[in-house]
C-alpha cells in the first residue's frame, strides 16, 4: 500500500506521460528589454512544431531557454516531465539550482545552430563522437559504429574524415544533425538550421529534418522556411513581440490566419 | 681570416650551449606552471584574482628583466630573513636558480596573457554547442575550450620562447658561464670582439632557428583544419531521396 502511494508521488511530478517538453509562463529580459513575455508551450512526444516570428519575436530566446543556454527570468521548464529546477541567486535573478540535472536534461535536448557549431578541430567523425562518449560514457567502438551509420543516412559517410572548414553549409548542417542523432536524443531543438545556407543548399538539410519527423522524432524548430511549417510539422507556434500570437494545426493555420500579425507574417513571406 | 681561432671560439662557446638550455628549460617550464596558475587566477572570475593577475603583470611585464634578475640575485639576500630561511637561502644564493627564479617569473607574466587572450578568443558557438550536449564545465574546458585556444596561442607562445633563449644571455651579468658568459670571457682574454660575438650570435640565431622550426612543425600537426582537404578529387553523392 505505502509503496503505491510512493510511486504515484514519485509519478506525479508528471502532469501526462506523453508530454515531451512543457513550459509555462517563461519571461525573459535582456536589460529592460522584455524579449519573453510568459509563453507557455506543450509538446507531446512525436510532435514537430515550427516556431515562426519576426526577427526579435524571442523564438530563438525561447529555445535557448529550454537548454539553459540563456537562463529564463521566471517560469517553469520540464522535460519528460522533470522540472529543472531553478534557484534565486544573489542579485535577485533565477539560476540553475544543479547544474548536474541541468547536463542530463541537456544531453536528452539535442541542439542544431544556425551557424553548425561543429568543433572545429575534430573531424566530422570526432564530432559525432565526441559527446556520446564523454556525456553519456558510452564505448567509443559502438559510438563509432553508430556515427558511421549516422553519417550514411545523411549522405555524408564519404566525408567522415574531413575536417568541418572543408565542408559546404549543407554539410556541416548535416554533420551537425547528426551529431544531435547519436545523442540519441528525447527531443531535438532546432535553431533556425537553414538560415546560414545559400538557397541551393536548403534543401539538403530539409530532406534530412522531414526524414526524421516522418520517424516520429520529437522536434521543436525554430524556423523561416514556411513549406517545412506548413507541411511537416503537427502544429506551428507564431511568436509576436514575445507572446504567443497563435498556436495550432498548420494546414488550418495556414488556410485561414486565426490573427491578423500572423496574416500579415505569411502574406510577406508569399510575395 | 683566422679560421683556427673561429673555430676554437665556435667550439668553447659551444660547451656552453648545455649550460645555456638548462637556463632555458627550466625558466620557461616553471614559467609555464606560473603562467598557467595564473591565467586560472584570471579566468577564475573572482575580483582577488582579477586584482592580482593584473598587479603581477603590471610589475613583470612593465619592467626589464635585468632589473628583475638584479633583484632577485643582489637584492634579495639582503634581507636577513632570506639569509637564514633553510628554503629561500640554498635557492638565492645561487646565481643559477636566481637567473631561471626570475626568468619564470617573467615568461609567466607575458604567458599568462597569451593564454588570457587565447581562451577569449574561442568562439563562444564551440562552447555552447558543448553546453547544448551536456558536457560538464570541466569536459567543455578539455575537449573543446583547452585545444582550440592552445592553436590559437602557439604562433605568439612560440615568439615568446624565442625571446626567452636570448634572455638566457642576461644570466652572464650574474656570473654564470653560459654561452654569452663565455663568449665575453674569450673576447677579454684575445680583444678580438667581432670573431667571438659573431660566433656567439650565429649560435643563438642556428638555435632560435630549431626552435622556430620546432613550432612550426607542432603548429602544421594541429591545424589539418586550416590547409586545404585531403582528398578534393573525391566526390561526395547527394542525398537519396528516400532516407
Amino acid at each position: 500500500m505505502s509503496a503505491n502511494v510512493a510511486a504515484a508521488a514519485k509519478a506525479a511530478p508528471s502532469p501526462d506521460d506523453k508530454s515531451a517538453i512543457s513550459v509555462k509562463d517563461m519571461r525573459k529580459c535582456f536589460g529592460d528589454h522584455e524579449v519573453l513575455k510568459g509563453i507557455s508551450l506543450e509538446a507531446h512526444k512525436g510532435d514537430v512544431i515550427s516556431i515562426l516570428g519576426s526577427s526579435g519575436s524571442g523564438k530563438s530566446t525561447m529555445l535557448r531557454c529550454i537548454n539553459l543556454l540563456e537562463t529564463p527570468d521566471s517560469g517553469e521548464v520540464r522535460v519528460d516531465g522533470e522540472l529543472i529546477k531553478m534557484k534565486q541567486s544573489r542579485d535577485g535573478h533565477q539560476a540553475p539550482a544543479d547544474m548536474r540535472q541541468v547536463e542530463r536534461i541537456r544531453a536528452n535536448l539535442a541542439m542544431v545552430f544556425q551557424s553548425f557549431n561543429l568543433w572545429s578541430h575534430m573531424t566530422v567523425l570526432e564530432n559525432l563522437v565526441a559527446a556520446p562518449t564523454h556525456v553519456l560514457k558510452r564505448p567509443r567502438a559502438e559510438c563509432l559504429e553508430q556515427a558511421e551509420a549516422l553519417l550514411k543516412r545523411v549522405g555524408i559517410w564519404e566525408r567522415r574524415n574531413y575536417y568541418p572548414p572543408h565542408m559546404s553549409g549543407g554539410q556541416q548542417q548535416r554533420a551537425a544533425i547528426a551529431r544531435a542523432l547519436a545523442m540519441n536524443p528525447k527531443v531535438m531543438l532546432f535553431d533556425e538550421p537553414t538560415s546560414a545556407l545559400d538557397p541551393e543548399l536548403v534543401g539538403e538539410v530539409l530532406r534530412v529534418m522531414r526524414s526524421l519527423a516522418e520517424e516520429g522524432r520529437t522536434m521543436l524548430v525554430v524556423t523561416h522556411e514556411m513549406s517545412f511549417a506548413r507541411d511537416v510539422s503537427s502544429k506551428v507556434m507564431f511568436l509576436h513581440k514575445g507572446e504567443v500570437d497563435s498556436l495550432g494545426e498548420p494546414k488550418e493555420m495556414f488556410a485561414r490566419p486565426p490573427t491578423q500579425q500572423f496574416g500579415q507574417f505569411i502574406a510577406n513571406f508569399n510575395k | 681570416m683566422d679560421y683556427n681561432f673561429y673555430l676554437s671560439t665556435m667550439w668553447s662557446v659551444l660547451k656552453a650551449l648545455p649550460l645555456t638550455l638548462e637556463i632555458w628549460f627550466f625558466g620557461i617550464a616553471f614559467g609555464l606552471v606560473i603562467a598557467t596558475g595564473l591565467t586560472w587566477l584570471r579566468a577564475s572570475g573572482s575580483k582577488f584574482g582579477e586584482y592580482f593577475t593584473r598587479a603581477y603583470v603590471f610589475v613583470f611585464r612593465g619592467s626589464p628583466l635585468l632589473v628583475q634578475l638584479y633583484l632577485v640575485y643582489f637584492g634579495l639576500s639582503q634581507f636577513d630573513f632570506v639569509r637564514h630561511s633553510p628554503i629561500l637561502w640554498p635557492i638565492l644564493r645561487d646565481p643559477m636558480y636566481c637567473t631561471i627564479v626570475a626568468m619564470a617569473l617573467n615568461t609567466a607574466a607575458y604567458e599568462s596573457e597569451i593564454f588570457r587572450g587565447a581562451l577569449r578568443a574561442v568562439p563562444v558557438g564551440q562552447i555552447e554547442a558543448a553546453k547544448a550536449f551536456g558536457m560538464s564545465a570541466f569536459t567543455r574546458f578539455r575537449i573543446v575550450a583547452l585545444p582550440i585556444a592552445l592553436r590559437l596561442a602557439l604562433p605568439a607562445y612560440s615568439t615568446e620562447i624565442i625571446l626567452m633563449t636570448k634572455a638566457t644571455a642576461l644570466a652572464s651579468v650574474v656570473t654564470i658561464m653560459e654561452m654569452m658568459g663565455t663568449a665575453q670571457k674569450i673576447q677579454h682574454d684575445t680583444f678580438r670582439p667581432i670573431e667571438v660575438l659573431t660566433c656567439a650570435g650565429v649560435i643563438y640565431l642556428l638555435l632560435n632557428l630549431s626552435i622556430a622550426r620546432l613550432f612550426a612543425w607542432v603548429e602544421y600537426l594541429l591545424s589539418p583544419h586550416l590547409r586545404p582537404p585531403p582528398e578534393q578529387s573525391q566526390q561526395i553523392k547527394p542525398v537519396p531521396e528516400v532516407l
